[in-house]
């Protein structure tokens, strides 16, 4: 458990909670990284693009590996941009796609993020694509290049936690590539759930920012995170969800 | 013709006194207010049709305390949950109806409210807009700025740190013609992270080459959706034709913008029926256009130059609060904003509840940035107001009072690609 890492774009990390993007305030990004012990902080470009005294770029810790993502981008080609943005800005390699053509429920399109994945990852960018938990897109990604996949749990901000279940556990059957949970995780409960899956870790935001008591609930997602991993890593979480082993062997009637 | 809007005439010529006395006392002497004019273009739209049969059929006082119960425990607000929440029965639970628009805006928004200040270039107007400080029979002193003084006033906005801008003008195609507006877009470019249009309503090929100068965001008011009662607000001028005002966010979106904001001036008519087609009217676009971003605002009717008696009728504080909360419910995804024309209290209220975004350092005269924000007697020539504001405060003063309040001012969240 002590070496319980896993790496991405050639960094290891030992947090499996990565700080969304969505609602921003200095004391959320305090808590994430003190209390919840992020690593990893979401960036929304569009949201750095200030001047304002409150600029998001002054306030990430040092050894804090920042993630930009795209999202405002309506097609591969404004996220291909917002990417290079990103890294003139002096924000790194690592860029989350999001693309959305809806702005009701800001789910992802696959198709266009599949076509962005593919670009950026020729540039050498560390692509993390934002998707809705399709198989195939998540395959396609998977070929284009992309570092890992992101398969979101619910509705962004809905907090609905793990409505995709089922096809979220295909992904990370299927896939060689880490699974970081992305969007609807309302609660600890839902994070410690999707880390007993087999996920590779957690990203949430409208959790912690709505949160009445910030610093508490960032530590009650590091203890659950933690207990889904070592469920996970403990094989319980397989034991659960695919059925007990018999204290009798089913087929001890076998004579030959 | 109600004569509490109406401005004295005594400045105008024996023949301009005779025709506004004839367009505000005989119908016959209006233009037909559904007719495109040969140089506005007609798009193929449903829209229009839907909202004006919901808002047609829709009658406030046939809903009940139990209506509006049921709609605050449905999970989706519905078309007719919304207009329960719109309805008189709706009154008496307006705290519950704000704790569930504070969850919505929690959900989708954060604690996070915008900024925004708006600038008006010109205040010539061509339009017999009744209750307008702007419309072209009042006596006020009307300005046009040049680009020079256009940029001095944007480098005025901007020394103050606001990021995003709103332009505006009379609605005078003579004076401040698409090009014009267009130039000021790009030196907004240089100084402002985001801009946005308030300008009379263009044509498509208009709104796309507005857009590749620069603004993503158009708004227009429709004033009010009951076209009868537009017809004897609005006696003269472009502006008169009402579908094709309704039409213009439509337009601006086959145009490229990425956002359109939508408003019935509240007061004109049946507020709650203008409510609802206002709601509705950004809902079935939402339905056309998903990758659309909406903004809805709620002015009320103000005071103007020459006109003090001008006030917002029926629609009072608690009635605004009512609809502002019911829009929030019905359509959680879009943004809400609420202008200077509304106190300090009811903004630092609002935000908590439902708004998303809020003017400050405000001025809705004509080349006055300079001495408003610092005090200074500049000498300079100045275009009167359209109205009076209620909230002066500055982007300073408000981006404190707003981050005091536990919420989280934000000065820039787009970018132009």
């Amino acid at each position: 458990m002590n070496n319980d890492t896993w790496t991405l774009g050639g960094r290891e990390f030992r947090s499996r909670f990565i700080l969304g993007s969505g609602k921003y305030s200095l004391k959320l990004i305090e808590a994430a990284v003190r209390d919840a012990g992020a690593e990893i902080i979401t960036l929304s470009v569009r949201r750095a693009n200030t001047r304002d005294q409150e600029n998001i770029l002054d306030y990430i810790p040092q050894g804090v590996t920042l993630l930009p993502n795209t999202s405002g981008a309506r097609s591969a080609e404004e996220a291909v941009r917002i990417a290079r943005l990103a890294r003139e800005l002096g924000c790194g390699d690592f860029v989350k796609i999001e693309i959305m053509r809806d702005s009701k429920y800001l789910l992802p399109d696959n198709a266009e993020t599949i076509r962005a994945t593919e670009i950026l990852a020729k540039e050498g960018f560390v692509v993390m694509p934002y998707m809705y938990p399709d198989l195939y897109a998540a395959r396609d990604l998977a070929n284009a290049g992309a570092a890992a996949i992101m398969p979101l749990a619910a509705p962004i901000g809905s907090n609905k936690g793990l409505a995709t279940r089922d096809f979220i556990q295909i992904l990370i059957d299927e896939s060689d590539l880490p699974i970081i949970v992305d969007a609807g995780i309302g609660r600890p409960s839902q994070a410690c759930e999707a880390m007993e899956m087999g996920a590779a870790a957690i990203m949430a935001n409208t959790a912690l920012a709505t949160a009445g008591d910030l610093p508490l609930m960032a530590a009650a997602f590091r203890q659950a995170i933690e207990a889904g991993r070592k469920a996970y890593l403990s094989g319980l979480g397989r034991v659960l969800t695919r059925g007990a082993s018999a204290s009798d062997p089913l087929t001890g009637f076998l004579r030959d | 013709m109600e004569q509490r809007f109406l401005v004295g005439s005594s400045h105008l010529s024996p023949e301009a006194q005779a025709k506004k006395h004839r367009l505000e006392t005989d119908p016959t002497a209006r233009t037909d207010h559904m007719a495109y004019l040969p140089d506005m273009e007609r798009i193929d739209s449903d829209v229009m049709d839907k909202v004006i049969g919901q808002m047609k059929s829709y009658d406030p006082a046939a809903y009940t305390a139990a209506d509006v119960k049921a709609a605050l425990e449905h999970d989706t607000c519905s078309i007719e949950d919304f207009k329960a929440l719109l309805s008189p029965a709706a009154q008496p639970f307006l705290e519950e109806m704000a704790a569930r628009a504070r969850l919505e805006t929690s959900k989708h928004f954060g604690n996070t409210v915008y900024l925004f200040t708006p600038l008006y270039i010109a205040n010539y107007c061509e339009n017999y807009c009744v209750y307008c400080g702007f419309n072209c029979y009042n006596d006020i002193s009307r300005m046009k700025l040049t680009m020079e003084q256009i940029e001095k006033e944007m480098q005025v906005i901007a020394a103050s740190g606001m990021e995003e801008i709103l332009i505006l003008t009379g609605e005078s195609r003579g004076k401040s013609n698409v090009e014009y507006i267009g130039e000021a877009c790009k030196l907004a470019r240089k100084y402002f992270r985001m801009v946005g249009l308030e300008v009379y309503p263009v044509n498509t090929e208009e709104y796309r080459y507005l857009h590749e100068c620069g603004t993503d965001y158009v708004t227009v008011f429709q004033e009010t959706y009951d076209a009868d009662r537009y017809e004897q607000l609005h006696l003269m001028g472009h502006k008169r034709v009402w579908p094709y005002r309704f039409e213009a966010q439509e337009r601006a979106l086959m145009a490229g913008m990425r956002g359109v904001a939508f408003s019935a001036l509240l007061g004109l008519s049946d507020f709650r029926k203008d409510a609802l087609a206002t709601a509705l009217h950004a809902y079935y676009l939402q339905r056309k256009y998903p990758h659309a971003e909406l903004s809805l605002s709620c002015p009320r009717l103000r005071p103007i130059i020459n006109n003090e008696k001008i006030d917002p009728q029926d629609v009072h504080e608690t009635q605004l609060c009512q609809i502002l909360c019911a829009y929030r419910i019905f359509l959680p995804y879009v943004g809400i904003t609420v202008s200077s024309r509304e106190s300090a209290r009811f903004r630092d209220g609002i935000v908590k509840i439902a708004a998303t975004k809020v003017s400050a350092g405000v001025s809705t005269g004509i080349g006055d940035h300079e001495s408003k924000y610092t005090g200074k007697e500049t000498g300079a020539e100045q275009g009167d107001e359209q109205f009076e504001i209620a909230d002066g405060r500055s982007l300073d003063r408000m981006y404190e009072d707003i981050a005091g309040e536990g919420l989280q001012p934000v000065l820039n969240d787009y970018l132009y690609v």
